[in-house]
């Protein structure tokens, strides 16, 4: 038999209805669901008079509004209302909702792999650009608009043209320090924030096949911001002991079988991508972005370029607006920014291990005086989780803040919102203009060496951070 | 959704590669649960300055500009977050056609569920027209039918579009109709995987 992508396998088995000159009608085998993207679905709904066809394959939760200091102190009424909206569509249409006091409530892409509602060969689908993160255990998922949230809660299945496969391979090991971020966004700053338009990308390669599942999902997740609907990695061993024990993961003989299905999805030896693109993991350095879109960035050895190296006008025109906003003359070294905030949380880097990673770096030293630091977990289990293993203590005696779980400061639609030339280390995935408020000015790195920027004050390589305990 | 064949309208150049959803509509306006009211919110922060004013030097804000309704775009445009807030947002305010070289993947296809026709032209096209476009008042006609973009001085370039996108826009039809009509199909595929 011709040997398949993953992708090709899973397209193949999700396949409701082909016909000429028509996109194939696919079946959505996972429809996850928030409170910004999801009203105007569900009033669609009912206007026509019509009901969600499978609520046991749709789940909800809130995120990108809710508070994270004062649980349930909502000042913007708008936002409340965006919420109660959601808890009353669930309840009208019969949908699991992990609600702003339930322990499940997290970020939609925390929370989906957390339960084990996320497997390999799934389709997974969101009104959420970031669906791509899934792709981490071997599923097909992929962001989607309104509209076409309302047409999988009418019909469960989606319009979509085949995909072009896109095979990214990563060789060799990362060095040292170097995270799973890293390699995403020197992924990024390479290729360009287009490079995957139009296609699926599959990251392959000994450096992924080493990362945990939670470092993968920090890889997929920022799949979009190169321009690929979804990026997914082949499931293996790593996959199927992170799944095992989850809750909505079959157990004993049915987790057996479950396995034995999972694995026929992985791509086979020998097959073709439409196109393939390489990266060295040994060359990579800690990152760190000074422009407005995620591929405006590079070590933090280097500088701030300069436009007027660019052949381009493009170039010189999209660089100069950026360094413009951003505040940034060129050739500035990256290390000699200053910052005034922190900001570690985000579905890129807010689960267990990008947590313990920073309170590494952070333990039994004190942030900056002029430096504002927050913490907030992914999910309230991932919360729970860190609090029994005292990384809180660490944070707070440090002198970050404390938070509960949500979106937060990554999109800045609750109150946790920087003021306009305000600048900050994030651990989010996107630095365009305004994402974290008006006029703020976003750098993006990893958790580490978010927690190490805390610290110092500026940014500074995670790498040689004076008595690092980790890399030490 | 209405049905979009032909539209001639006035032109307005946005010369900026990688336009973000972020900078369509940003955050703050996303809290809304209609899908009307949108148009007031475009690129916000482009057009209004702290204190809410406009701001005479964006594009958008200038007179001749006013009464456009294909706007011309860099490479790349709609990147970013899936909100279908911006294409409410680009149809309230009154754009119909969106040309640039390239569109982000979800912004293609939300646009389309709303009868907003993305036109892609190559590079060198599309800088020819923000070319013609620079001084205002400047009109295209954009032909669904027959695939083309013309103004009344010579320019005439064919665009490609999926042919079942084509179809949808021409005739304005509601997609979860549509699929409701291969219900058996859904059915029977669900008791397939069911055994
Ligand atoms: S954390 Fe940020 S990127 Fe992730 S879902 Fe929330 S807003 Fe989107």
């Amino acid at each position: 038999m011709k040997p398949k992508t993953i992708v090709e396998k899973i397209w193949e088995r999700h396949v409701v209805h082909e016909e000429q000159g028509k996109p194939n009608l696919l079946y959505i085998d996972l429809h996850l669901v928030h409170e910004v993207t999801s009203p105007q679905a569900f009033e669609g709904l009912r206007m026509n008079g019509r009901k969600v066809r499978r609520p046991d394959l749709t789940y909800a939760t809130v995120d990108h509004n809710v508070p994270t200091k004062h649980r349930n102190v909502i000042s913007d009424e708008v936002s409340k209302k965006q919420m109660t909206t959601l808890q009353q569509n669930c309840k009208e249409f019969g949908i699991p909702l992990a609600d702003i006091n339930h322990p499940d409530q997290g970020i939609v892409h925390v929370i989906g792999p957390q339960l084990g509602l996320t497997q390999p060969g799934k389709t997974i689908v969101c009104g959420d650009s970031h669906t791509s993160t899934h792709g981490a255990f071997g599923a097909l998922a992929f962001g989607i608009g309104t509209s076409e949230v309302e047409h999988v809660l009418a019909t469960q299945t989606i319009w979509q043209a085949k995909p072009k496969t896109m095979q990214v391979k990563v060789n060799g090991t990362l060095g040292l320090g170097v995270t799973a971020k890293d390699l995403i966004l020197a992924i990024i700053a390479k290729f360009g924030v287009k490079v995957g338009t139009g296609y699926v990308m599959e990251y392959t390669g000994e450096a992924i096949r080493n990362l945990s599942m939670e470092e993968r999902m920090t890889v997929c997740n920022m799949s979009i911001e190169a321009g690929a609907r979804a990026g997914l990695i082949s499931p293996d061993q790593t996959t199927y002991e992170f799944l095992k024990g989850k809750r909505y993961v079959p157990e004993g003989d049915a987790y057996l079988e479950a396995v034995e299905k999972w694995e026929e999805f992985a791509t086979d030896e020998g097959a073709v991508y439409d196109r393939t693109i390489e990266i060295d993991a040994a060359e990579i350095e800690p990152q760190v972005t000074w422009g407005t879109n995620p591929s405006m960035g590079g070590p933090v050895s280097g500088q701030v370029p300069d436009p007027s190296h660019y052949e381009k006008q493009n170039d010189r025109a999209a660089i100069a607006q950026a360094l413009d906003y951003m505040g940034l003359a060129p050739g500035t070294p990256i290390e000699s920014i200053t910052i005034d905030h922190v900001f570690i949380g985000s579905c890129t880097n807010a689960r267990l291990s990008d947590l313990r990673a920073a309170a590494e770096v952070v333990k039994g030293r004190k942030v900056h005086s002029n430096v504002n630091a927050i913490v907030v977990p992914g999910s309230q289990s991932v919360k729970s989780a860190a609090e029994a293993e005292g990384l809180d203590k660490i944070f707070t005696e440090a002198g970050f803040e404390w938070r509960s779980a949500g979106c937060s400061m990554c999109l800045a639609m609750n109150d946790d919102v920087l003021m306009p030339g305000d600048r900050c280390a994030s651990t989010s995935n996107r630095n365009f203009e305004g994402r974290q408020g008006n006029g703020a000015r976003t750098h993006l790195v990893s958790p580490a060496m978010a927690a190490a920027a805390a610290i110092a004050g500026h940014f500074v390589d995670v790498r040689t951070f004076s008595n690092n305990p980790v890399f030490s | 959704m209405e049905a979009i064949r032909k539209h001639k309208g006035l032109v307005c150049p946005l010369n900026r590669v990688n336009v973000d959803t972020d900078q369509i509509i940003p955050k703050q306006f996303l809290k809304r649960i209609e899908r009307q009211g949108f148009g007031q919110f475009l690129f916000y922060h482009w057009r209004f300055d702290n204190d809410g004013n406009k701001r005479a030097d964006f594009i958008l804000n200038e007179p001749v500009y006013e009464q456009a309704s294909i706007l011309i775009a860099g490479d790349n445009f709609g990147c970013g977050s899936s909100r279908e807030h911006a294409p409410w947002a680009l149809l309230d305010y009154g754009f119909k056609v969106i040309i640039a070289p390239s569109f982000a993947d979800i912004f293609y296809n939300n646009s389309m569920k709303n009868g907003i026709l993305l036109v892609k032209l190559a590079e060198d096209q599309v800088e020819e027209l923000l070319e013609r476009a620079k001084n205002g008042r400047y009109a295209l006609t954009v032909d669904l039918e027959e695939q083309t973009v013309k103004d009344e001085d010579g320019f005439n370039a064919a665009f490609d579009i999926d042919p079942y996108q084509k179809k949808l826009l021409l005739n304005g039809w509601d997609e979860i109709s549509l699929t409701l009509q291969l219900e058996d199909k859904i059915n029977a595929f669900e008791e397939k995987v069911k055994n």
